[in-house]
């Protein structure tokens, strides 16, 4: 980058009169907002978020700046204040990249982890089937989130915590992710009905996780398999989990370490990125796939080759599926989970010519950037075909095809993704046939919160398959 | 052959070590140490197999003559 002596400050986007600024119109439309600043600024503009202004960057070359820069520049620990009453005091959003690699190892994200993850995942999805009728309806919000939480309770956490679970930790998990809205960018406990359900939320899970605590606690202490040493657990030594973990954990009077209130906030950090993101990507995956016939076709001839004679999802079958994976990634680009990333400038910054200034907030977005017509020919369609050879479009692109971010804070959970994803439709569109159950046009994002979700209704039948023989839907079931 | 690693882009996932092993290695800061920088053609197979899923597209070849 060179100094340059005339940096000019970006231009600021039309609207945001009143004394928030633009934040109403980033609670009612905010891809509109932010598509708003592109067409009207260019790759670096400005909109005001209540009393702070966000210097959102899109394209290649701005996104390459936002993504390289380092903590000391561009800060994530203060951008999303929306998020500290739902871990808690303490728990920061996001660490490190030296951090991140860290978690990556401790939390089992790790390659060698996950063709156990893999047959995990497809045993929750096959419980959650394993209650449907022969046909029927699902809403896609309540049946994704409510499997998302299974799979990622027990792939981060353990299956015996996961087994302790039930749609009652689901309903107080959604609570928690609709408690993002962007007032709290003015303030985080603002008297709102929403706020009010994401702290009682967090009240109810509390007491979920002390009831788990107590009863492990009561059970090592009662049926003598505790361990000799008094660490507090009756689990056998390949069932124990995260929590038996730090159960086990005192301090030096004796005393646990961990109480609660903090495993909670760890937990709910810990499954917080992975949870609405995948449940998001799934629904939309699946709708795409119904609005279009033919790539659905495709897909599932695939499928039904790779699955051939009861074939297992082992990991590696996961990696090999070029249509699926496209429609995936192609879901991704048109409803990308986060819409919305935020820093905050710690020093004043120049990029491609513009000033930013210490405190302004900086954002990237990829609603935004995912849809550029120079990079994403026809960027507006669903178009699977144009990642596989010799498009590459998702290679071709690293700053402006950013589902999952990119750089160093790119998402260290997207392997782990787009396996769950792979492992969830294998079981589903094996054994299962799906169709709309409302116009097609009728599916939308809900984006009153940062934390964006499928906006209910939205609902798709379910019929099972006769053909195909009972056995060999079951990827990883045995090994 | 030769590997070559962008560390800014490796966050450790570990794929290459599994691919290609004696080739990769995660480090204890957990990024990838490039073991043997100059595989025989005898590995090719996984060294591509391991720039190919390499999730972060951290890991390229490049051909000597």
């Amino acid at each position: 980058m060179t100094i340059a002596t005339d940096r000019r400050e970006p231009s600021r986007v039309s609207g945001g009169e009143g004394d928030t600024g633009h934040l109403e119109e980033l609670r009612r439309d905010p891809i509109a907002l932010m598509n708003r600043v592109r067409s009207e600024c260019g790759d670096i503009g400005i909109f005001e978020l209540a009393d702070r202004d966000v210097v959102l960057m899109t394209g290649a070359s701005a996104n390459e700046f936002f993504f390289r820069a380092p903590e000391e520049q561009l800060d994530q620990a203060e951008a999303y204040p929306f998020m500290t009453p739902i871990f808690g005091e303490g728990v920061v959003f996001d660490a490190s990249p030296e951090r991140r690699r860290e978690m990556l190892h401790n939390q089992a994200l790790r390659d060698k982890f996950m063709r156990g993850h893999a047959a995990t995942i497809a045993d929750e999805v096959e419980q959650m089937v394993a209650g449907w009728d022969d046909e029927g309806e699902i809403d896609l919000l309540d049946w994704l989130a409510e499997l998302t939480i299974y799979t990622s309770s027990a792939c981060l956490v353990g299956k015996r915590f996961r087994r302790e679970l039930d749609k009652r930790f689901a309903q107080l998990y959604h609570d928690l992710e609709q408690g993002t809205d962007a007032i709290a960018y003015v303030d985080p406990y603002a008297p709102i009905e929403s706020f009010r359900r994401r702290d009682a939320a967090r009240v109810g899970l509390v007491e979920l996780v002390q009831g788990i605590m107590e009863r492990r606690a009561a059970s090592a202490g009662s049926d003598g398999s505790g361990t000799a040493d008094g660490s507090g657990s009756s689990a056998a030594e390949d069932d124990r989990d995260l929590l038996d973990v730090l159960m086990s954990i005192t301090n030096e009077d004796g005393t646990p370490r961990f109480l609660a209130n903090e495993v909670t906030g760890m937990f709910i950090s810990m499954m917080f990125a992975g949870h609405h993101t995948t449940s998001g990507t799934a629904a939309w995956t699946l709708i795409e796939l119904l609005r279009h016939p033919g790539i659905m076709a495709s897909v599932i001839d695939e499928l039904d080759e790779l699955y051939a004679e009861g074939a297992e999802v082992s990991y590696q079958a996961l990696r090999e599926m070029p249509h699926m994976e496209s429609a995936i990634k192609e879901a991704l680009r048109l409803h990308p989970p986060l819409i919305l990333l935020l820093r905050v400038a710690k020093e004043d910054l120049e990029c491609d010519g513009y000033a930013i200034k210490a405190g302004q907030m900086v954002g990237a977005s990829p609603s935004v950037s995912n849809r550029i017509p120079e990079d994403f020919p026809d960027a507006d369609s669903f178009v699977p075909d144009r990642y596989l050879d010799p498009r590459f479009e998702d290679r071709a692109n690293p700053w402006t095809w950013i589902p999952f971010g990119a750089g160093r804070h790119r998402c260290v959970g997207a392997a782990f993704a787009m396996m769950q994803l792979k492992a969830i439709f294998s079981v589903l569109l094996l054994d299962w046939e799906f169709e709309l159950a409302q116009a097609p046009d009728t599916y939308r994002n809900d984006h009153s919160k940062m934390v964006v979700q499928m906006q209910q209704p939205c609902v798709v039948r379910y019929r099972r398959k006769s053909a195909r023989p009972a056995t060999g839907s079951s990827p990883g079931a045995a090994s | 052959m030769r590997v070559l690693v962008d560390l800014e882009l490796c966050q450790g996932h570990g794929v290459c070590e599994s691919e290609a092993p004696g080739v990769f290695e995660l480090a204890k800061n957990h990024k990838v140490t490039i073991l043997e920088g100059s595989p025989g053609e005898n590995r090719r197979a996984e060294v591509e197999a391991a720039v190919r899923f390499c999730p972060t597209t951290a890991l390229r070849i490049v051909e000597e003559d």
